[in-house]
């Protein structure tokens, strides 16, 4: 008897899990349906190559991630990544390592603050905001760059090439900051006042502002840590790169999003995880993965996105309605 | 002032309902008047006009007309998506796609109607495959255009092998330099498509059911509206007018590019917010369309012709962007 009990507790554990976190199981029947055929695909150095690939976008889609459980959008994180990355490249041989960085943070905290000044303080639709920045930056940019790629001189003699280069016991500097900003960023997320509180405004902002939530300052700081990771994924890619064009980002924040909705959290705000981004911006690198090492053209990836993308939030949102067809 | 009546007049109603020359031009005037764009397009113009002595000139007014078409069918689609309180992202893609059949399949030996025809199939295709996710899934349009607009694009990767292709028949390419008197074809064809839509957003009952759908879509379907069919015929259209837009862009280049049509629609939503349709939908006009068109149009043109960086284009138009969304908030209190 009681060993039934336990085993039905543990059949409806399951099966909300499943219902929660339905993604990932998919992931997981993937991987292991790929690892079955090429079981390459599973190999530690495969699994650091693919993290490691992964890392500029994740690191993106941890801020991003802020922006959409408040309820927003930003679409300038592209843009942004292509001018702070012309930016410390550029700055890099001109000032040194140290202070290229700073000064390119402090540019990506001004873009940050001035989207969620719009959005957070003057309540201007965030979607419209963020694709204006993502003109007016690309513009920038531009503008900043004169047009010309940048590059660093002596890749080989600066302590730059760390953030993207280097290895730690042979794991990739990139994928540690990505998954150390992660358990950061997750931390403030889920077991913080200030985390809950982005929710709250996410969810539902009249509520929250009845609780005492102000809602404008939550709004503006999560536009500032999106604009700040992507200041970190600018160090990463510029590192790894060593150099830079102009449009370097351009698309990026569709990737990014992407990302975010196939981890599962929800565009209308109020719902979602850290985690859940990360294993979204997973499924994305091993989706393209997978499918090279199947030998198929590189650019099928993004048809796989496609119907991915689709069918990962139809179901989200039938087991939420209770039936499959709207 | 008679122009732009408020309609109490009896007799000025039933005139309404004809779409005489006369309504036509009070409706676009009145058009006009509720959309702010406008000035901005008339203050370049005079801006443009005084600084450059060739902006003024019929052959740079019908370049910006020519140019301006391009992202304008897009934005006339566009704005009957939006009315509906939808979003279409795949739209540059579908261009690219539509550009590459055409051309494609003419470099493989196919007439040119031949290849015209399966790029509007292939846009109609992949408009109703938009249409038809959004209505029976439920997902919203936003992610499903999202995952179109990287999907689509993978398409066209795959179908061109990374390659530009290239037509040498001179009656395909001629049609994109064809031109009444000083007007060119394709910039009468975005106008026709302009007031035609138009018509069709006020005088017809799918324009008429699209304002309500946007406006609310509960009451809409109480009311007896097809909702989903209605959405999904929109986003046809739209794959079509996007088809189309690529195959004209095609004629007057002679060839098409993998990369053809990138951001496309992001400058199209960008026309169609700059004219005044909101994106919770409900309202939208495409008088206000063609002037957020034109005001592109005019600010890309105008800027080259002073010889300003193309870049600094981008600048003003984001910037221009977030001002009108901070007057339409702001300023009509």
């Amino acid at each position: 008897m009681q060993v039934t009990g336990r085993w039905s507790g543990f059949r409806a554990a399951l099966a909300g899990s499943v219902k929660q976190q339905g993604i990932l199981y998919a992931f997981i029947l993937f991987l292991a349906g790929v690892a079955v055929a090429y079981p390459t695909v599973l190999s530690i150095g495969n699994v650091l190559t693919v993290v490691q690939q992964v890392s500029i976008i994740g690191v993106m889609a941890l801020g991003v991630t802020f922006v959409v459980i408040g309820g927003q959008l930003d679409l300038s994180v592209g843009s942004l990544l292509s001018l702070t990355t012309v930016m410390v490249v550029g700055l890099h041989d001109k000032v040194g390592p140290l202070p290229a960085m700073l000064i390119m943070f402090a540019a990506a905290a001004l873009v940050g603050a001035f989207n969620g000044f719009l959005v957070g303080y003057l309540k201007l639709n965030s979607l419209i905001v963020t694709l204006g920045m993502l003109s007016a930056l690309q513009g920038i940019t531009f503008l900043y760059s004169g047009g010309n790629n940048v590059n660093i001189q002596n890749p080989n003699q600066t302590w730059f090439a760390v953030f993207g280069r280097d290895f730690v016991f042979h794991v990739p500097v990139p994928m540690i900051i990505f998954l150390g900003l992660a358990a950061v960023l997750g931390v403030l997320l889920h077991r913080t006042g200030y985390g809950r509180r982005v929710f709250a405004v996410g969810g539902n902002p009249t509520a929250s502002s009845y609780s005492g939530v102000r809602s404008s300052r939550i709004i503006f700081t999560t536009f500032m840590i999106s604009a700040l990771c992507t200041g970190v994924a600018a160090v990463i890619l510029g590192s790894r790169v060593m150099g830079s064009q102009n449009t370097v980002g351009q698309g990026y924040e569709l990737q990014v999003l992407a990302a975010i909705i196939l981890g599962g959290t929800s565009l209308l705000g109020g719902a979602g995880s850290m985690f859940k981004t990360v294993i979204g911006v997973l499924i994305l690198g091993f989706i393209q993965n997978a499918l090279l090492l199947l030998g198929f053209a590189y650019y099928v990836q993004w048809l796989v996105t496609w119907f991915v993308i689709i069918v990962a939030v139809w179901f989200d949102v039938a087991s939420k309605r209770g039936r499959l067809w709207a | 002032m008679s122009a732009v009546s408020d309609g109490t007049n009896a007799a000025e109603v039933v005139a309404a309902r004809r779409p005489t020359v006369r309504t036509v031009a009070g409706s676009a005037l009145r058009g006009v008047r509720r959309q702010p764009v406008w000035f901005l397009v008339v203050a370049c113009v005079i801006f443009f006009g005084l600084t450059s002595p060739y902006f003024l000139q019929a052959g740079n007014l019908g370049n910006v007309l020519v140019q301006s078409s391009f992202i304008g069918f897009l934005a006339v689609g566009m704005t009957f998506i939006m009315i509906d309180g939808n979003i279409d992202l795949t739209v540059g893609a579908t261009l690219a796609l539509a550009a590459a059949l055409a051309v494609g399949l003419q470099e493989a030996g196919a007439p040119p109607l031949v290849g015209v025809l399966a790029g509007l199939a292939a846009g109609a295709a992949l408009g109703a495959f938009n249409g038809l996710a959004v209505v029976l899934t439920g997902v919203d349009s936003f992610i499903v255009t999202l995952g179109g607009l990287i999907g689509i694009r993978g398409l066209v990767f795959v179908y061109t092998r990374e390659q530009s292709m290239l037509t040498m028949n001179g009656a395909y390419t001629g049609f994109g330099s064809l031109a009444v008197g000083p007007v060119p074809v394709i910039g009468i064809i975005f106008l026709l498509f302009v007031f035609v839509g138009q018509w069709v957003l006020r005088r017809t009952v799918h324009g008429r059911n699209g304002y309500a759908v946007g406006g609310n879509r509960d009451a809409a379907t109480n009311a007896g509206i097809h909702v989903g069919r209605h959405i999904f015929l929109n986003f046809l259209l739209m794959g079509l007018l996007a088809a189309f837009a690529g195959i004209m862009l095609s004629t007057q280049m002679g060839s098409a590019t993998p990369n053809l049509g990138t951001n496309y629609e992001l400058w199209a939503i960008i026309s169609v917010v700059l004219g005044g349709t909101k994106l919770q939908g409900g309202s939208g006009s495409l008088w206000g369309t063609l002037g957020g068109v034109l005001a592109i149009g005019v600010l890309r043109n105008g800027m080259n012709l002073l010889n300003v960086a193309p870049f600094y284009v981008y600048v003003v138009l984001g910037f221009v962007l977030i001002a009108t969304l901070f007057i339409d908030k702001f300023g009509r209190r």
